[in-house]
């Protein structure tokens, strides 16, 4: 019963910031309104008992990657742009689509029963660091080394975009 | 005990609300974070899909999206840094044209 309390209220939480994020004019105001759903779905994790992934998320999405945005929006003084005028089209034809998407998850969620039943209690140990690092260092051991490979080829793509060109122009 | 439909349908609300900011706003930083909203959307329910079938293989998922979305991020805002230089706008209409 708690729990379920506790869901309801998060997820209204989740809910509302993401629509803050989606309305708010000002970008910093869109940026520290995701940082509030990444850490409700940060408690959510802890919830379905997966502590490690919900300390990630804690530390990777609210804490840089929602850090690299913020730096970004400062550095460009983007936080409020002039917005141009909107194809007249293209606001309807946004929610209408957006309205199919809903109805079709609705629809198999709760019509076709395509996803349910109840969580068992879990092991002691499930979700721990320990199990996970475990699963990661030995079934999952060659995607993990080609990640930092993905990570290395990012960092020098941002540095090598960035760059400004010494000597004219090119 | 929540049922996992809940979960579920709370992803897809979210999932819903990321597309309706990709398809809406114009502001190429807002759309990144409604991408930022799926992918975190998508991830709930590999994280509750793990709870239910007891299973570490979603949650090491999990691991491995925020790893691509943090190069992701890091790569698409320095396009973004390096289009704002050229064009002095974030703005995605402005991005017409193919040539710098």
């Amino acid at each position: 019963m708690t729990n379920l309390v506790l869901f309801l209220v998060l997820a209204v939480v989740a809910v509302v910031t993401a629509l803050g994020m989606l309305l708010s004019r000002n970008a910093v105001y869109a940026a520290l309104f995701l940082v509030l759903n990444f850490a409700t779905v940060a408690v959510f994790y802890i919830l379905l008992e997966a502590p490690f992934i919900a300390m990630t998320q804690v530390t990777v999405y609210a804490g840089a990657i929602m850090v690299l945005f913020l730096f970004v929006i400062m550095l460009l003084g983007a936080e409020r742009l002039p917005g141009t005028e909107p194809l007249p089209w293209q606001r309807p034809l946004a929610i209408f689509l957006a309205l199919v998407l809903a109805v079709e998850a609705g629809y198999l969620l709760f019509a076709r029963r395509a996803a349910g039943g109840m969580f068992a209690s879990a092991a002691p140990d499930f979700g721990s660091p320990q199990a996970i690092g475990t699963m990661l260092f030995n079934r999952y051991l060659l995607p993990f080394e080609v990640t930092s490979v993905l990570l290395l080829v990012a960092m020098v793509g941002a540095i090598v975009l960035t760059k400004k060109e010494k000597g004219g122009r090119e | 005990m929540v049922p996992v439909t809940y979960y579920v349908a709370l992803s897809a609300v979210l999932f819903v609300i990321g597309v309706l900011g990709v398809l809406l706003r114009r502001n190429a930083l807002i759309i990144f974070m409604s991408v930022e909203l799926m992918l975190n959307s998508a991830n709930l329910v590999f994280v509750a899909f793990a709870r239910l079938f007891e299973g570490l293989a979603g949650q090491v998922f999990v691991f491995f999206v925020m790893t691509v979305a943090a190069a992701e991020v890091a790569v698409g805002l320095a396009l973004i840094v390096a289009i704002f230089r050229s064009k002095r706008s974030v703005d995605v209409d402005q991005m017409s044209s193919l040539k710098g």
